[in-house]
């Protein structure tokens, strides 16, 4: 029993450093609307300066603290100049373009930290003057773990007291509940949003630098840190501080407990299944409001019109062409192309929920390696042939996003994200672990095609054919009853439903589709690769890069995807061929574009050239 | 006259096109060798290997290639995932034209590329992927591997473990195959040596992820008299430090794989264990005439201590070397064929790459740590020599597929 008690105080400590960084996160969103996907890295860059302010100040009392502060209030300044000079240029764009313009940042981020501090694990001092332990009923507790749960609620209530009892405060509320009355009233909506960011940045590096005396920082904290801080702000309900406090303190207090009562096993996932529990009960989270929305329903977008002749007939041309290639190399360039279509048919089928049906996913990554897997399995442990192991993938993917769709429209906005990347994130658990079945974090080798599909031209014409079935069939139902249902549903819940859509089996039905094709794109992928494993199909990295493709090429428009999916796969390709910095140069030229084209590429020459490309 | 200067003119000409002929037999192509790895996803490991391999390779050139031919590395980071990896070997094979493949490091990455090597078969030296798969459970005909294996260097401690004789065992794992394999082969392997150890707790934790103080917590609330531990990088940091500060070493023994590495037990400095058992590469104090030799050519080109990595790198590239070198071709079938039985001269001695199942018996440092002016040392050690710890040949045969 003592030893839960135990148990209990570790987690609180552990709860502290993430509503630290989670209270920066749900400030951000809850101001901006902005989902700063760049706050993990925020906190590694506060471990980090916490490591050299320390170094330099010395490791005394006030040392160690004045080091710890100023890491914060470095780490501050820094998300100041990344608003000024960045997000302000993108809010007018499409609320999602933000976490695009904030992936790229994380590149740029880390390959900064790589380069300013190396390559090396770098742990930092203890704290002067709480090195040891009390024995608290009769285990050892750190002395620096107490100060940590001390922090926790002081913070909260310093935050408090900074929200509801200055000025500053109260217009931060307001703008959280109404951005353009606060503006039409006079107030600086600039400097307030640079001031809330600041704010946000300075609370996740001092989440980081609390973190110093019991972790090394290193360069992968970035990843773990905002996937952590999303669960909890999910959790909590976004926007909502108390709810941040609340959701870091059940999360911690969960995993500590599975670790105290022998569950070790599911600490690796643990908090997405709290997350997925929590949402399915309650979709605005323990303590948010429920109108939290990543598209401003005001925002109307100019309706999909049906492709003219002369676009059919160019991407028939294309396509003609393309299947031409074979006969001009039969080297590395029919390897990127495969890979090319495989995620344009994956970002294409991520588009089709994201743009027309109006629900994002953080967790479309599950289709794909629920196809990946699906044939897989079939081909390596039930020995079908891989003919009939392809064409199983679209329908092992179906079922999956049939079951986890029914969870998902239930919901809208950014808990529907959310809670796509939680099942993404348990399928991808159990994938990782099942080593008998599914062969574990290590995954399956020798899925290769079929002798007659083996050569590379022939497998390149496969995929072509495939994917560009998929895209047009993807298309077809874009423009069919069902299609204008989908984009009703979205464009107007109510009036859909005051005409007899019913919005929730028709997004259900359009989930399950996607996933099917998202299967598709799997199953093809896992065969070019003739291998598959968790971390290149199910991970939250592989749906992180349908998002960048789609958003990249444009949600509005219907090759947006496909454009998209090219230019990022080979964007990858080129750089990281040529430089050692290649992640930053990678963030840099999709900086570059965002800031150029905030519609996505596709939206911008549309805008450009206006009427040539029609629907496309 | 005529006749002369014709002459004078035709040999000219027969003079000219003669050397002209001559040029490029004496100017060869250098030989492309393939090497791929996570350079960005595992930096401060593969910085100093690839330092290795650089060296390695700058030795081979000097002393004149092989074949009479320069080396030259095309080097591409695999953005450390299978699927990714595997595309860019595809580009090193068909667009850079490489004769073989080299390195990768994690272990799902060996084996999606070991797999390709298969497929298109050309030659793979796997470096460091550790899992016993590579070269049992999904062993082919072109792949060889390097390191000692997770089963290898579980093997190594096992004596020691063995002679503590301790009947209460804790384990800590990251939780994923590295860890679950090296769990397996500890438990196997040391209830074989010590039939009435007891296993008291069994802590999985995710990889890189570690929750340092319940874990802690919960080792010692099952109160055993050791503990082996296969964590690594970050989570040992955090471990180490939770575990000094609650008092989870106190009177304990402590195992750790790989510890002793200079990449995991460096960033520790004066917080670093002491008195665990641990493989490692103690570089500051072998004496062996092969070490002292590759230690003062790392000094000296790089002026840095060599890690582990380097020597990972260095031997690989001396493997390559060597394979063509006794092949006396670049075909692969001639290449495979040459890597089995091939003695390469490393750092650690001469190792050998087993014919039955392509594995190298490059072996470790098994010893015991301790803190020396401030740093994290091992304070004592001997080389396993990997040839001693593999399992008998008949399992070994039974492990493999048939090829």
């Amino acid at each position: 029993m003592s030893s839960l008690v135990a148990q209990f105080l570790n987690g609180l400590a552990g709860a502290s450093t993430l509503f630290l960084v989670a209270a920066g996160l749900s400030l951000i969103f809850g101001v901006t609307r902005t989902v700063n996907f760049a706050h993990g890295s925020l906190y590694m860059i506060g471990i980090y300066a916490a490591y050299t302010f320390i170094g330099l100040f010395g490791v005394t009392p006030l040392g160690f603290w004045a080091g710890v502060v100023a890491s914060a209030l470095a780490v501050g300044a820094l998300g100041a100049l990344v608003e000024i000079a960045l997000l302000r240029r993108i809010y007018g764009s499409p609320e999602l373009f933000q976490l695009l313009a904030t992936f790229a940042l994380t590149l740029v981020l880390k390959d900064f930290a790589l380069w300013l501090w190396g390559a090396e694990d770098l742990l930092g001092p203890r704290a002067p003057g709480l090195h040891g332990s009390v024995v608290i009923l009769g285990s050892p507790f750190p002395e620096y773990d107490l100060v940590l749960i001390a922090i926790g609620p002081a913070v909260l209530g310093a935050l408090w007291l900074l929200l509801y009892r200055t000025r500053w405060g109260r217009l931060v509320r307001a703008a959280t509940q109404d951005r353009d009355m606060v503006a039409a009233l006079g107030v600086n909506q600039k400097w307030l949003f640079t001031g809330v960011f600041a704010l946000g940045a300075a609370l996740a590096g001092l989440g980081g630098a609390l973190e110093i005396p019991r972790e090394p920082a290193q360069l992968s904290l970035d990843i773990s840190a905002i996937s952590d801080a999303f669960v909890v702000v999910v959790v909590g309900g976004m926007g909502s501080l108390p709810g941040a406090f609340l959701a870091a303190l059940l999360i911690g207090e969960i995993k500590a407990l599975c670790i105290g009562i022998g569950l070790s096993k599911l600490t690796l996932v643990v908090e997405f299944v709290v997350m997925a529990i929590v949402l399915v009960l309650r979709p605005q989270g323990l303590l948010g409001k429920p109108w939290e929305t990543l598209r401003a329903a005001a925002q109307v977008e100019p309706p999909l019109c049906a492709p003219s002749r002369a676009m059919s007939i160019a991407a028939l041309v294309a396509i003609a062409a393309l299947a031409m290639l074979p006969l001009v190399t039969q080297g590395y360039a029919l390897v990127l192309a495969i890979d090319i279509f495989v995620f344009a048919l994956f970002a294409a089928s991520l588009h089709f929920i994201l743009g027309p049906g109006g629900m994002v996913s953080f967790g479309h990554a599950a289709y794909l390696g629920l196809g990946a897997y699906g044939a897989g399995l079939l081909l390596a442990r039930a020995g079908w042939p891989m003919e009939a192991a392809l064409a199983a993938a679209p329908l092992a993917a179906a079922a999956g996003a049939a079951l986890f769709g029914w969870f998902c429209v239930r919901l809208s906005g950014v808990y529907l994200a959310m809670l796509t990347l939680a099942f993404a994130q348990i399928a991808w658990s159990i994938a990782y672990q099942w080593d008998s079945f599914t062969g574990g974090s290590n995954g399956l080798v020798g899925v290769w095609p079929a002798s007659w599909l083996a050569s590379r031209p022939a497998f390149y014409l496969l995929t072509l054919a495939l994917c560009s079935g998929g895209v047009w069939l993807l298309r077809r139902a874009l423009f069919s009853p069902f299609g204008y249902a989908l984009r009703a549903g979205r464009d107007s819940p109510l009036r859909a439903g005051a005409v007899g859509i019913d919005v929730q089996h028709i997004q259900w039905a359009a989930f399950a589709a996607s996933g099917a094709f998202a299967g598709l794109a799997g199953g093809l992928f896992a065969f070019s690769k003739g291998s598959i494993s968790p971390d290149s199909t199910l991970a939250v990295s592989r749906s992180i890069d349908a998002l960048v493709m789609v958003l990249l090429g444009g949600v509005q428009t219907l090759t947006g995807p496909l454009v998209g999916a090219a230019v990022f796969t080979w964007l990858q390709d080129a750089i990281a061929r040529n430089t050692d910095y290649w992640r930053a140069l990678l963030g840099a030229a999709i900086l570059a574009i965002v800031l150029a084209f905030p519609q996505g590429i596709v939206g911008a020459l549309r805008a450009r050239f206006g009427a040539k490309e029609e629907a496309a | 006259m005529m006749k002369a200067g014709r002459e004078a003119f035709v040999s000219g000409v027969v003079l000219a096109v003669a050397s002209a002929l001559a040029q490029p037999a004496a100017a060869q192509e250098p030989i492309k060798l393939g090497e791929l790895n996570s350079y960005k996803t595992f930096a401060s490991f593969l910085e100093p290997y690839r330092k290795g391999w650089q060296l390695a390779l700058e030795e081979v050139n000097a002393a004149g290639g092989v074949l009479g031919r320069k080396l030259e590395i095309v080097s591409r980071d695999d953005n450390g995932n299978p699927g990714d990896a595997v595309r860019v070997a595809e580009e090193l094979l068909s667009r850079e034209k490489v004769h073989l493949l080299m390195g990768t490091f994690a272990s799902n990455v060996g084996l999606a590329v070991a797999d390709l090597a298969k497929q298109r078969k050309i030659l793979f030296l796997a470096a460091e992927p550790l899992t016993d798969k590579i070269v049992w459970e999904n062993g082919n005909r072109y792949t060889f591997r390097l390191r000692p294996s997770t089963w290898m260097q579980t093997a190594m401690l096992i004596p020691d473990a063995a002679r503590l004789k301790k009947k209460r065992w804790a384990i800590v794992y990251p939780n994923y195959e590295y860890g679950q394999s090296a769990t397996r082969a500890f438990k196997e392997l040391l209830k074989k040596a010590q039939p009435d150890v007891e296993f008291v707790a069994e802590q999985a934790t995710p990889l890189g992820k570690i929750d340092a103080g319940p874990v802690a917590q919960a080792l010692a609330d099952a109160k055993p008299d050791a503990i082996f531990s296969s964590l690594f990088a970050g989570d040992l940091a955090r471990f180490v430090r939770e575990g000094n500060t609650r008092g989870l070493f106190k009177e304990r023994e402590v195992l750790n794989l790989l510890g002793g590495e200079p990449e995991y037990l460096d960033p520790l400095k004066d917080e670093s264990p002491e008195g665990w058992y641990v493989t490692g590469y103690p570089w500051y104090g072998i004496e062996t005439p092969e070490h002292r030799k590759f230690l003062a050519a790392y000094q000296t080109r790089w002026n840095d201590y060599p890690r582990a990595g380097s020597v990972v790198g260095y031997a690989t590239v001396m493997s390559a070397a060597a394979a063509i070198a006794k092949a006396g071709s670049l075909d692969s079938e001639k290449l495979v064929e040459a890597m089995k039985d091939l003695r390469v001269g490393t750092p650690f001695g001469n190792i050998v790459f087993r014919a039955l199942d392509h594995q190298s018996t490059l072996g470790a440092y098994v010893g015991r740590t301790g803190v020396k002016d401030g740093k994290g040392v091992m304070t004592s050690w001997t080389y396993s020599d990997g040839a001693r710890f593999l399992p008998p040949d008949a399992e070994v045969r039974k492990l493999r597929p048939a090829e």
